[in-house]
């Protein structure tokens, strides 16, 4: 394809999402596109910093927008909270006069809006890429039920995502039926997870995500298909009912590329027994 | 003063905080109303009517997870999640002691780590939140099992431009 864009690869694509981002990079040059990371990016805040400070927050993360305007290129975002703190630091300087001079003067830049925030779905779900993806697919994921779940950042609020279908989205879902895997409908796709409450209470993130499972398991899915770190990691470390996997595992799965028996042994609920 | 404390709280958040007229939709659709002193719909209220006090000492401000979920319902397009965060920033801005510590140890030893090394390192942070919060013992068997499959890595990963990151801490006032 040729096309090149700028990544920001956050906090815990070197710790609790490796494996995402081992099979998001496998994928993404699997189908010739090239990143290339911001060389100074620093942590977005993440779900920390706005609970504190929104001056903090926003600083944070516009500095990162700032530096990605620098490079020219879009930006891909693969974490879903990063995304979302990238994108409403993009929506601020856009619609905001005070904020945006205020932010220009502190990181010594011209905000230009010329670049987008783009979370993993926005790069790999495009509708010109569909043909190209069916063309890689060496082993479709037949007999594969799958629920795809798209928890809260990479959707809501709609105004900042530019999601307009975040009660149904249905991305993910199409990049599934591509690989060949059956996609059941169900009740919970953009329910929370907790988010960041699954490190201060285990009790309260056991009950939203037993729920969360409890429909997956009812619509007789084998696992359930996510694209954001925090959501895998409560959904798969707080039940024992049913693996958990990011949409680009599953992609490297059908176009049989990368390290997929080590990214398989991160999970909580091995997922080698489906394939 | 309790328009004051309206007026202040929309500059803040940038809502129109004014336009709720109490459909409920946001506590219904809410994951953690449960775990609310005052489900969503009052605390709105509760702003209107200038009651500054019982908010800040709520938990209602602390549980919030900020899914955005009542904000992508409200039909006045009020996003309450921004309403919490800057409800939060007053509470300790004020010194008012929070109503859920354990949250704020967390977020407190998360942003100490982007302080120190422009990123998170997790498991640095985790042992300062265990200090802060008092709860030694929980999650200790999930923790290490995210070890043994290598997702707590010892050594941190620094920004390289960890002096433009504590300037952006002290630009915030941290």
């Amino acid at each position: 394809m040729g096309e090149t864009f700028s990544y920001y690869p956050g906090c815990t694509s070197h710790s609790t999402a490796i494996e995402y981002i081992e099979a998001s990079l496998a994928v993404i040059a699997a189908l010739g596109i090239e990143l290339k990371e911001l060389p100074d990016w620093c942590c977005c805040g993440a779900a920390s910093a706005h609970n504190l400070s929104g001056a903090l927050a926003l600083g944070l993360s516009a500095f990162n927008v700032a530096e990605a305007q620098k490079s020219g290129a879009d930006l891909v975002i693969p974490c879903a909270g990063c995304y979302g703190n990238l994108a409403q630091a993009d929506y601020t300087m856009r619609n905001d006069e005070n904020e945006r001079q205020r932010l220009e003067k502190e990181f010594d830049f011209t905000y230009d809006k010329k670049i987008k925030m783009l979370s993993l779905v926005d790069l790999l779900a495009r509708e010109e890429l569909r043909p190209a993806i069916r063309e890689l697919v060496k082993k479709p994921l037949k007999n594969l039920k799958v629920v795809c779940y798209y928890g809260c950042a990479i959707v809501r609020p709609g105004a900042v995502t530019g999601v307009d279908d975040s009660e149904n989205p249905l991305r993910i879902d199409s990049l599934m039926a591509d690989l060949g895997a059956e996609v059941i409908d169900w009740s919970c796709k953009v329910d929370c997870c907790g988010g960041d409450l699954g490190l201060t209470d285990a009790e309260k993130t056991t009950e939203l995500v037993n729920k969360i499972v409890d429909y997956a398991v009812a619509a007789e899915a084998d696992c359930l298909v996510t694209s954001c770190a925090l959501c895998q990691a409560n959904v798969d470390i707080r039940q024992q009912r049913l693996p958990i996997l990011y949409f680009s595992e599953l992609m490297a799965e059908a176009f049989q590329i990368g390290q997929r028996q080590s990214w398989w042994k991160k999970h909580f609920n091995d997922p080698s027994r489906l394939f | 003063m309790s328009e004051n404390f309206l007026q202040k709280v929309m500059a803040a958040s940038g809502q129109p905080l004014n336009l709720c007229y109490q459909c409920r939709k946001c506590s219904v659709g809410c994951p953690m109303v449960d775990e609310f002193d005052f489900p969503p719909n009052m605390v709105m209220r509760m702003v209107q009517l200038g009651m500054k006090d019982e908010l800040l000492k709520s938990k209602a401000i602390w549980m919030c997870v900020s899914c955005e979920t009542c904000g992508s319902r409200c039909p006045n397009e009020i996003r309450i999640a921004p309403v919490m965060d800057s409800l939060r920033a007053q509470c300790l801005k004020e010194g008012v002691t929070p109503a859920d510590e354990v949250t704020v140890a967390l977020h407190t030893s998360f942003v100490d780590s982007i302080k120190t090394f422009g990123r998170v390192h997790e498991a640095t942070m985790l042992m300062k939140y265990k200090l802060k919060s008092k709860k030694y013992t929980s999650d200790l068997d999930v923790g290490l099992k995210l070890f043994l499959k290598g997702k707590i890595p010892i050594m941190p990963k620094k920004s390289k431009n960890v002096a433009k990151v504590k300037e952006i801490f002290k630009n915030a006032g941290f």
